[in-house]
């Protein structure tokens, strides 16, 4: 909901935000006990909590269902592969990249959406799906007779950040503590996810959200008060596909490897899952959505295996296929049960309701 | 761009087909600007229709309108209302799940200016911008009488509360003209009182205001000229006196050669 | 490189499959305005099951002429199909038909990914092969070649969108999908039970799409689990470019848009081919003579991307497809 800009912060909620900044600063030391791998799992929940807000722009905000959201993610970080890594010998530091991606992304962005978002809410679903597959078959194919994207082999040896010497894959002793890389990249991480919780906030709250808002609420009296329907449905377009962009690039120099299987639709099904499960339109949902999605399938990984290696002796379910049946599952049984998501906007929650779900 | 004539819309043969109907035949008219300008017919008439192609919903198959001046050609309905036209909906269709505070602040939408840097930033410029969309749309509420409604969801308001809070949020587009499509329709004699006072208030405030209604009462008392459409074409245009004495119009409504009784209220 | 006229052969063989899968999008979507995701999974399901039928009665050396085989894995496919079709309909997408329209789209997504998942689970990995038990015999057709499997397709295709016609045109099934079509609400008052006709729907066009999941493995000679999902997506393009909810749309569009890829994917090739240019550098001139003067831009390995392009412009230029969409009045 739309509440006036506050003024003043109650002592209590201080405390609860300190409180979690500090658990937020402890996480990647109590995860390294488990191992490394935990650190980098908790790095890929932040790339997807951006996402997953980047998409809930689209999807929550604005009321457009894009199923091809991935074509951005994929955008940002191939732009940041083929300028900092020995593909083209291009290396450029990560900051001036990182506004390239976002704006590169965001041009893809304006191109899919002015054409289409006149399209009704189902054909627009089809035709952004038809477009992310649509990228992701050019970065595979791109390789000859002009090698850009090196085809499936995909693109290697991706610089990761760097601040002069400073590099945040290299485990490295700092203030008497120790960090390893994938340590040094969550603070990195840490403080994006938090600038773009904060964007997101803001827009939501503000002339614009008001506007993405009417649009999803009756697009006809949104026209008839004066609002630009269109160019405010492709300024929501623009701002996610520009959030996917930077995840994108990040995604790049984390894993310094990108190749186009990373980004299927599978890929943009399970953001919009997030967005769908954690309630749409409702920020701290959606990060909810995606930390428990990024993080549920990994714990099930680590015990449905050895469980079934107990039980049976060998693995009949694998990590993956367990993952993408529980989305499947997950997607039918939300919108069946709980349509408005586990912590739903409460604007959201009023929308599905009286037109509503089964239960 | 205002000229100083004292017509503020003026339509001339508008023309209008949908597939084998043709809701409107050459149908001319124009408002004066400040007065309340009535629109009245049997169901059916091609009422709503006009309305819909005067606010860019539709595009006619003829004739033209001017408004201001300025040739009101081709414009999509947000175009229509940056230019001054708001309108409110026969079914209403405010944003239910939002609050009437909320439902009136969209309505400044398109007199405010701030973007995507603005929502992000919040600079000093953008935080008076808000403050003032605030408190002129709980000054809008006031108007209509829904202000101690203002946190109340659009869909929990009762019936004429939110015939009324379509109103103020039409108004918070700074209109020129105000294009109601039955605002009384449904309401009690009761609300139909206050709303022909709110009215009044806000032809008083400088709104010419154009008026569907089905409500002769309603009409009559505060129309100062009326146009009578019947099978989409014009059968009379005239102060309310006129109108209702002329035998086309008496006709049109009961099928016969039958004097209405139609006292002012 | 082919003739024209063999491309034309060849795209109808497969516009007739992607008709045979559209009918069934277009069927469910001109009743219930739900774009049914999983609809290319049926088609999977089709195409696995018959397979494991077909290589059960094989592996226990059961004696039978060929054809007799293949019947038996048909309709042991176009009943698990038609099953599988009902159940989805009534356990995921009836208790949602007042919902709003993101919803079921959604859940048919999940489901898509469910059956997906279960085809993996229970078929594996792996790319399945299909035992060739029809000698793919060509025959010559003014140059071009058109083998028996080639003209069965074609002609069964044909006989059961026949088939479909006349349940539509002639039955009181059809006249009641029919109504239910352009209006739900009217037509339940009529008497008519829309849970039966949309049930129907969703059931024929299974059938339907079981036989083209088997005529997919016959031409193709492989299954997959993941064959269902671009299949799918082309026959909605088909459907869409046609008319949705337009019968005579889905048989137009299928046809013409395997013509389309067919043809596309031929001269891709040469379309792009930049040694044609005349304004091209030495570089380019040297890469031009050793590969033949081919070097061409895009190859047939773009083939797929000519659907989504095609359905990108139609919904762009003209969303009510070629001959019209018939969509119930849901204002």
């Amino acid at each position: 909901m739309n509440r006036p800009l506050a003024k003043s912060i109650p002592p209590k909620v201080w405390a609860g935000v300190v409180l979690l900044a500090l658990a937020l600063a402890l996480l990647p030391f109590v995860a390294a006990f488990a191992g490394q791998a935990w650190v980098r799992i908790l790095n890929f929940a932040m790339l997807y909590i951006m996402l997953a807000l980047g998409l809930n722009i689209v999807v929550g905000f604005a009321g457009l269902l894009d199923l091809g959201y991935i074509a951005f993610y994929a955008v940002g970080a191939y732009v940041y592969a083929l300028l900092a890594s020995p593909h083209f010998g291009i290396h450029l530091p990560f900051w001036v990249i990182l506004p390239l991606s976002a704006g590169i992304a965001c041009a893809f962005g304006v191109l899919l959406g002015a054409p289409t978002l006149k399209l009704r809410g189902d054909y627009l679903a089809i035709v952004t799906l038809g477009f992310g597959e649509i990228i992701r078959i050019f970065l595979n194919n791109l390789n000859a007779p002009l090698n850009i994207t090196n085809g499936p082999q995909g693109v290697n040896l991706i610089d990761p950040f760097r601040i002069g010497s400073f590099s945040f894959a290299r485990p490295e002793v700092l203030l008497g503590v120790a960090f390893s890389g994938p340590q040094k990249y969550y603070y990195l991480l840490l403080l994006i996810t938090i600038g773009v919780v904060v964007v997101n906030l803001r827009l939501q709250n503000s002339r614009l959200g008001r506007a993405w808002e009417a649009i999803r609420e009756d697009e006809i009296a949104a026209k008839a008060m004066g609002i630009n329907t269109r160019n405010v449905k492709l300024l929501a377009f623009a701002m996610g596909a520009s959030f996917g962009g930077i995840a994108g690039a990040v995604f790049s120099a984390t894993q310094q490897f990108v190749s186009p299987e990373s980004f299927g639709l599978f890929e943009s099904i399970i953001v919009l899952a997030m967005v769908v499960l954690g309630g749409m339109g409702n920020i701290p949902g959606v990060i909810l959505g995606a930390v428990l999605l990024t993080l549920l399938p990994e714990v099930l990984r680590y015990t449905m295996e050895p469980l079934q290696n107990a039980l049976f002796g060998r693995v009949i379910l694998d990590a993956e296929t367990i993952r993408l049946l529980v989305f499947g599952v997950a997607l039918v049984a939300i919108m069946l049960y709980r349509p408005a998501g586990l912590w739903p906007s409460a604007v959201r929650k009023r929308e599905l309701e009286v037109k509503g779900g089964a239960a | 761009m205002s000229v100083s004539s004292s017509v503020l819309l003026a339509a001339t043969s508008i023309g209008k087909r949908f597939g084998g109907v043709q809701a409107l035949t050459d149908v001319s008219f124009s408002i004066e600007r400040g007065e309340i300008y009535g629109l009245i017919g049997p169901n059916g008439a091609g009422k709503t229709s006009l309305f819909n192609v005067l606010t860019g919903i539709y595009m006619p198959d003829s004739g033209n309108f001017t408004f201001d001046g300025a040739p009101l050609d081709r414009l999509k309905p947000n175009q229509v209302a940056e230019r001054g036209i708001a309108r409110t909906f026969q079914n209403i269709r405010l944003f239910q799940n939002l609050s009437a505070l909320e439902n009136v602040m969209i309505g400044r939408h398109i007199r405010t200016h701030a973007g995507v840097f603005g929502a992000i930033f919040r600079d000093r410029r953008t935080l008076a911008e808000e403050s003032g969309i605030e408190s002129r749309s709980y000054e809008l509420l006031d108007y209509v009488g829904v202000a101690n409604r203002a946190n109340h969801l659009a869909k929990h308001l009762a019936y004429g509360d939110q015939r009324r809070l379509e109103i103020a949020r039409a108004l918070a587009t700074e209109p020129k003209l105000l294009a109601l499509d039955e605002p009384a329709a449904g309401m009690n004699a009761t609300e139909t009182k206050a709303l022909k006072a709110l009215l009044d208030d806000i032809r008083r405030d400088g709104t010419t205001i154009l008026l569907i209604e089905h409500d002769m009462k309603l009409v009559m008392s505060i129309c100062d000229r009326v146009l009578v459409l019947d099978y989409g074409k014009k059968i009379a245009e005239g102060s309310a006196a006129e109108v209702q004495k002329d035998p086309k119009v008496v006709a049109a409504y009961l099928g016969g050669e039958v004097t209405l009784n139609l006292r002012r209220a | 490189m082919d003739t024209f006229l063999q491309q034309i052969i060849n795209g109808l063989t497969l516009g007739s499959v992607y008709a045979l899968v559209a009918l069934g999008y277009t069927m469910v979507y001109g009743i219930i305005g739900l774009i049914n995701f999983a609809h290319g999974e049926v088609v999977m399901i089709g195409a696995m099951v018959s397979l494991s039928v077909i290589t059960a009665l094989l592996g226990a050396h059961v004696q039978l002429p060929s054809v007799l085989i293949i019947l038996a894995g048909l309709i042991v496919a176009v009943l698990v199909c038609m099953t599988l079709a009902y159940g989805m309909e009534k356990i995921a997408y009836r208790p949602l038909r007042k919902a709003p329209r993101l919803a079921p789209l959604i859940t048919a997504i999940g489901m898509s990914i469910i059956l997906q998942n279960l085809a993996l689970m229970i078929w594996g990995r792996n790319y399945l092969t299909f035992p060739t038990l029809i000698e793919p015999t060509p025959h010559n057709i003014l140059g071009a070649s058109m083998t028996d499997l080639q003209m069965l397709i074609v002609a069964l295709a044909g006989l059961l969108m026949a088939g479909l016609v006349f349940i539509v045109q002639r039955t009181r099934l059809g006249m009641a999908m029919r109504a239910t079509a352009q209006n739900p609400q009217v037509a339940g008052l009529m008497g008519i039970d829309i849970n039966v006709v949309i049930s129907a729907a969703f059931v024929i066009g299974a059938a339907l799409a079981a036989v083209a999941g088997l005529m997919v493995m016959t031409y193709y000679g492989i299954a997959h689990y993941y064959m269902g999902f671009l299949l799918g997506l082309k026959a909605f393009t088909a459907a869409v470019l046609g008319g949705i909810g337009n019968l005579a749309g889905a048989m137009l569009g299928g046809i013409l848009l395997g013509i389309i890829e067919a043809l596309g994917a031929g001269y891709i090739g040469d379309v792009s081919n930049i040694c044609g240019f005349p304004w091209l550098g030495d570089t380019l001139q040297e890469k031009c003579t050793a590969s033949d003067g081919q070097l061409s831009l895009f190859g047939s390995n773009y083939q797929d991307v000519f659907a989504f392009f095609v359905l990108i412009l139609v919904l762009i230029f003209r969303p009510s497809g070629l001959l019209g969409e018939r969509v119930a009045d849901r204002a």
